[in-house]
């Protein structure tokens, strides 16, 4: 059942699942307009909508929309591959401290906004800032110290900056209760506020990330079986871990910075591909990718449809729906003999 | 997974704390002051403003870090969202009044035999009076006390008594943060605008009540609703302005942005159930009033 080989047909599987949620994120929303007339809207054809209704699919819908189908592939494409260059199935893409070090870059700027010392408008930068630097500062510390680094001391100095960042995040945090709404908004996901700008500040990030993992997913198969094979076969392993961890917490730090943390699409996509389809990185790379592109657009239109037209915050959604459907997705592939 | 539930936990504390609280608002307290306090040390930003404008700001000898008004209240670096019962005790308080009591602090101070009063956040206008009249009760100043609530409500009646007539209402939306956290009619803040004349666009989203009377609603049904006025209460805390808000995606279309009918409110003012919540009204009616009945 585990294939190595990426069939055509779960790829245009994956299109289709991409493609419908899209569709379905356009054409539904609390606004409850049209659909025919949206479709039309986005197809550029002539509409009946009003200025404001065309407002809302241009400017609202359609950059949801794609900004939720960059950050879900983005988010999945990087779990996968933390997964497979760390060789642990609980890797995330915030396992270095990605997520600690946006929520630190995003507090900051916030609490110093508030002080005027700085406008909310740097917070994505902070945030990226803040995800590459304690990725950087993990990889350093995991790294130095002489020796062959393994990659359990590089998950681990993750852990020892990640809880170090946190505990940083909210010392500042306490110091400024003032702020703590604002700073929650953004760590619970800001998909909801999102427009074209940046959805076209996420997508070169994104589009170098997909290109240098996807380009990288035989070497991750080889990395899977060890250091020694790899070297074996003359994959220099360090080298090409650095490369896959670098451009993982690139495209992290993008996702992160335009939509807030988003937990569990970097997890739960991955390991879904990979019961369904199979374990090798050829397959799990490209189908996660489409995937978490289509999971989180789905999850999206759930978070903004389900108590319309109230927002429920998207983390709940994801892991709401998420867990559930792993579960359930574990325990029939166990029913059909497939190990996990 | 774990920290985003542990945030999503926080945040909706937080919002709690902000005022959703699910019980009635009413005051109470376990020790009852034997004598009048000498030594108040307030936790609450509200519950300050009302102390100082009954006239027991002399009896006030701490507040909180979030109190800042009036100008020369004795601000502290205590903190009410993580309160420290040692820090609060040294101050040697014969009374300390919170409002709402999430982090347990009275049954702390019971054992340290120090008064409690509890103001919740206020539900409704009324519950403000009832506040500012037991404060009054409590601190010796029964009389300002009922002065206050009297000249609160006679302001009151004065700023809508000559409301411009409409054929159908006006309609608002109240901004919390950018990230479009709103109030319902529910809420006391929702209460002012009522007393306006105003109809509330985000009551939808909150129809049942069960996010406390403060939803975040979604953007494009915000431009859907279209309302006439926007008032921001997130000038301060997320330094929102008429141009930043028109500039937010499809916004600039809005009547009221159009219109120029974007209000920005003090977010202190706009969120506190003490006596400037007739300040509050009164930006509101100015507003209002601007807009030439139809």
């Amino acid at each position: 059942m585990t294939q190595s080989r990426l069939r055509p047909t779960w790829l245009v599987a994956g299109v289709v699942a991409v493609a419908a949620t899209a569709l379905a994120g356009l054409v539904v929303g609390p606004a409850g307009l049209s659909p025919i007339e949206v479709l039309r809207k986005v197809l550029g054809l002539h509409t009946h909508l009003s200025t404001q209704q065309a407002a809302i699919v241009d400017q609202i819908r359609l950059p949801r929309v794609v900004l939720g189908l960059l950050v879900g592939a983005t988010l999945s494409v990087c779990g996968a591959s933390y997964q497979g260059v760390f060789r642990n199935p609980l890797a995330d893409p915030y396992l270095l401290g990605a997520a600690a070090g946006a929520g630190l870059g995003v507090t900051v700027v916030i609490v110093g906004a508030a002080d005027g010392a700085a406008t909310p408008a740097f917070a994505p930068a902070a945030a990226f800032i803040g995800a590459l630097g304690a990725v950087a500062l993990a990889y350093v510390l995991g790294t130095s110290g002489g020796g062959r680094a393994s990659t359990a001391s590089l998950i681990l100095s993750g852990v020892a900056v990640a809880s170090f960042l946190t505990a940083l995040q909210t010392y500042i945090q306490q110091r400024n209760v003032d702020t703590i709404r604002q700073v929650y908004s953004w760590i619970l996901g800001r998909l909801s506020t999102a427009g074209w700008h940046d959805t076209f500040v996420l997508l070169p990030y994104a589009v170098i990330t997909w290109a240098v993992l996807l380009a990288h997913r035989r070497t991750l198969d080889v990395l899977a079986v060890g250091d020694d094979e790899a070297t074996t076969l003359g994959i220099n392993a360090r080298r090409s871990r650095l490369i896959v961890i670098t451009a993982a917490s690139l495209g992290t730090a993008a996702a992160v910075s335009v939509s807030g943390l988003i937990a569990f699409v970097g997890i739960i996509v991955p390991h879904t591909v990979r019961l369904l389809f199979g374990r090798s990185h050829r397959v799990v790379l490209p189908l996660s990718l489409l995937f978490g592109g289509a999971f989180l657009c789905l999850t999206d239109l759930l978070a903004r449809t389900l108590s319309s037209p109230a927002e429920v915050p998207i983390g709940v959604v994801t892991a709401f729906f998420g867990a559930p459907f792993f579960v359930f997705v574990l325990r029939s592939s166990r029913r059909m003999g497939v190990t996990a | 997974m774990k920290k985003t539930i542990a945030a999503v936990v926080v945040a909706l504390s937080v919002l709690t704390a902000c005022g959703s609280s699910s019980k009635t608002a009413k005051s109470s307290s376990t020790t009852a002051p034997a004598a009048t306090p000498k030594r108040i040390v307030s936790m609450s930003p509200t519950a300050t403003e009302m102390l100082f404008a009954i006239g027991a700001g002399k009896q006030v000898v701490a507040v909180d870090d979030q109190s800042n008004y009036p100008a020369n209240v004795p601000k502290t670096s205590l903190s009410s969202y993580t309160p420290n019962v040692e820090a609060i005790a040294g101050y040697k308080p014969d009374m300390v009044v919170i409002a709402g009591d999430t982090k347990n602090l009275k049954a702390s101070l019971d054992k340290l035999s120090i008064p409690v009063v509890d103001e919740e956040a206020a539900k409704t206008i009324d519950d403000s009076y009832t506040q500012i009249t037991d404060l009054g009760a409590r601190t010796g100043h029964a009389k300002a006390a009922a002065a206050l609530v009297a000249s609160m409500k006679s302001k009151i009646t004065a700023l809508t008594k000559d409301l411009p007539k409409r054929a159908t209402a006006l309609t608002y939306y109240h901004e919390l943060d950018n990230t479009l956290f709103s109030v319902t009619s529910k809420t006391f803040i929702g209460q002012v605008y009522a007393l306006a004349g105003l109809q509330n666009v985000a009551d939808p989203a909150d129809a049942d009540g069960s996010k406390g009377g403060y939803p975040q609603i979604s953007a494009e049904y915000l431009v859907k609703a279209d309302p006439d006025f926007v008032f921001l209460a997130d000038t301060k805390c997320c330094q929102q302005t008429e141009a930043t808000f028109g500039a937010r995606p499809a916004f600039g279309g809005l009547k009221a942005v159009k219109n120029h009918h974007v209000v920005l409110l003090d977010d202190d003012v706009a969120s506190r159930w003490g006596p400037r919540i007739v300040d509050l009204l009164a930006k509101v009616i100015d507003a209002v009033k601007a807009q030439p009945a139809a």
